[in-house]
C-alpha cells in the first residue's frame, strides 16, 4: 500500500467525525413513525470524491462503528462494512472529477449522481443484505426489502446534499488559470 | 453529551484489561456467535456474556438506555421476519410440524418457533459483550489498541482524531443550527419533507466548508511536527499485556475454535432437533 498523506489520514478522521454526528445528531424525522432520514451519505459520497477512495472507505467505516458503538444496540458489521463499501465506490469512481480543483458543472453534476445512485445501489440491495444472509441467515426478502428501501431514502438525501455540497466547495475554490496577467 | 461514549470508570477486572485485549476478545467472541447457529452454544454465551457484566461490575441500571434500543430494533426484526418469510424456519431444517390445526402460509410451526428463538439468542448471546466492551474501554485507549493489534498507526491515529474532533463538531453543529433556526430555517416536524431537508443542508454546507478548513489546518500542523516520517510511534494510554490479558484471549479464541468444531460436528451451522 502506498503511504498515507497526512491530508488524508485528517481527512478521514475529521471525515468520520462529521459523518458520526450527522448520523447520530441530524436525522431528519420523516413521515413513517420511527424512521429517519440519514444525512450521513450526502457526506461520506462528498468526502470520497474529494479524498479519494481509501478517505471514502475508511472514514464510512470508522463513523458507522461509531454510531453503532454508541446507540450500543450492538455492531451491525455487515451494515459498517456496507457503509464502508458506500464509501470505497464513491471514491473510485469519483476520480474522473475534478472538484478540488474548482470544477463542478451540468455534466459533472449528472455523472456525480449517476455514480452514488449505483454506489447505494451496491451497498445496500447487494453487499448489507448478502452480509445479513450469511452472518444472520436472515430472510432473503425481507433484507432485500430493507436494503432497497434505504438504497432509494440514502441516494436521495446524497442527491441533495451531496450535490450541494461540492457545488459549494466546487466555487469556493478559484480555477486554475483563473488570474490573467493585466493588459 | 460528555457521556457519548458510556463509558464507566469502575474498578474491576475487566477494567483492568487492556483495550487491545477487549477488543480481540470482543471480536473473536462475536465471530464466533456469528458463525454458528446452534442454540446450546449461543445459550451458552449468552449466560456467559451475563456472568461478565457482574465480573465488570456494570449494573442493569447502567446499560438500561441502550438495552432499551436493542429490545425495540430486536423485537421489530423479529416481526418483520416473520411478516416476510414465516415459512424461513421450515425450509432450514427441512421438516414442517405445525402447531394448531390451521396451515396456511402464516400457520406457526415449530421450525419457524425454533428458527426465530435461536435468532433472538443470536443477539443475546452478542449485545452483551459488546455492551460490556462499550462500558469498560475509554475511547482513547481504542485507538491505541486498534495499533497494537497491527493496524497500521497512521490508521489509528485517525481514529483518534475522530475521537478527538467529534466533540467539537457536535459544539458546531449546534451553534450553527442555533443561529439558523434564530434566521427562521425550519427543522420541525411543522415544515414539509423537502423544506427539512434544504434547511438541513443549509446547517450542512457551513459545517462542512468550515471542517475542509480544519483539515487543512490540522494537516499543516501534522506535518510540521513531523507526523508519519517513522516506522512506529508510541501511544501514551498504551499499557502492557499482563497474564490475565493473555488469559482472556486465549479463552475467546477457544470459544471460536468451539463454534467452528461445531458447525463441523453439527454437518452445517444449525443445530436441528427435528430430524
Amino acid at each position: 500500500m502506498k503511504k498515507l498523506s497526512v491530508k488524508t489520514i485528517v481527512a478521514i478522521g475529521i471525515g468520520a467525525a462529521l459523518f458520526f454526528v450527522l448520523g447520530r445528531f441530524v436525522a431528519i424525522p420523516s413521515p413513517v413513525p420511527n424512521t429517519n432520514i440519514t444525512t450521513q451519505y450526502g457526506l461520506l459520497a462528498f468526502i470520497a470524491a474529494v479524498f479519494g477512495p481509501i478517505a471514502g472507505v475508511l472514514a464510512g467505516l470508522i463513523g458507522h462503528f461509531f454510531i453503532d458503538f454508541s446507540y450500543g444496540w450492538g455492531i451491525w458489521w455487515s451494515w459498517v462494512i456496507a457503509s464502508g463499501v458506500f464509501g470505497l465506490a464513491m471514491g473510485i469512481i469519483a476520480r474522473k472529477l475534478r472538484i478540488s480543483e474548482g470544477e463542478f458543472s451540468g455534466k459533472d453534476i449528472a455523472f456525480f449522481n449517476i455514480e452514488q445512485f449505483a454506489a447505494h445501489l451496491i451497498s445496500w440491495v447487494v453487499v448489507a443484505p448478502v452480509l445479513d444472509i450469511l452472518i444472520y441467515s436472515e430472510p432473503a426478502n425481507k433484507v432485500f426489502i430493507q436494503g432497497l428501501i434505504s438504497a432509494i431514502s440514502n441516494s436521495i438525501t446524497t442527491a441533495i446534499i451531496g450535490t450541494l455540497l461540492c457545488l459549494a466547495y466546487a466555487k469556493a475554490i478559484p480555477k486554475k488559470g483563473s488570474l490573467k496577467e493585466e493588459d | 453529551m460528555t457521556n457519548l461514549f458510556n463509558y464507566i470508570e469502575r474498578p474491576s477486572l475487566i477494567h483492568r484489561l487492556t483495550g487491545a485485549t477487549k477488543l480481540v476478545s470482543m471480536l473473536l467472541w462475536s465471530f464466533a456467535a456469528m458463525l454458528t447457529y446452534d442454540t446450546r452454544f449461543l445459550a451458552f454465551l449468552s449466560v456467559a456474556g451475563i456472568m461478565l457484566f457482574f465480573v465488570g461490575k456494570i449494573r442493569v441500571k447502567d446499560v438500561s438506555f441502550m438495552v432499551g434500543f436493542t429490545l425495540a430494533f430486536l423485537i421489530i426484526n423479529t416481526i418483520l421476519i416473520y411478516l416476510f418469510s414465516p415459512q424461513h424456519g421450515t425450509q432450514i431444517y427441512g421438516s414442517c410440524t405445525y402447531l394448531t390445526e390451521w396451515t396456511g402460509r402464516y400457520a406457526p410451526t415449530a421450525e419457524q418457533l425454533f428458527y426465530q428463538s435461536n435468532y433472538i439468542l443470536k443477539y443475546s448471546a452478542t449485545i452483551p459483550v459488546i455492551l460490556l466492551f462499550v462500558c469498560t474501554t475509554e475511547p482513547s485507549e481504542f485507538a491505541a489498541s486498534l495499533n497494537r493489534i497491527g493496524v497500521n498507526y497512521r490508521i489509528a491515529y485517525s481514529v483518534s482524531l475522530a475521537l478527538r474532533y467529534i466533540p467539537d463538531v457536535q459544539q458546531q453543529y449546534y451553534e450553527i443550527s442555533k443561529a439558523s433556526q434564530a434566521r427562521g430555517v425550519e427543522m420541525s416536524k411543522k415544515a414539509s419533507l423537502t423544506k427539512r431537508l434544504k434547511a438541513a443542508s443549509n446547517i450542512l454546507i457551513p459545517l462542512i466548508l468550515s471542517s475542509m478548513g480544519r483539515i487543512e489546518t490540522i494537516a499543516n500542523a501534522m506535518e510540521l511536527r513531523g507526523f508519519g516520517k517513522l516506522k512506529k510511534r508510541t501511544w501514551y494510554m498504551a499499557r502492557k499485556f499482563r497474564l490475565q490479558d493473555y488469559f482472556s484471549m486465549l479463552i475467546s479464541a477457544l470459544l471460536l475454535a468451539a463454534a467452528l468444531c461445531l458447525n463441523h460436528l453439527n454437518n452445517g451451522r444449525f443445530y436441528n432437533p427435528f430430524t
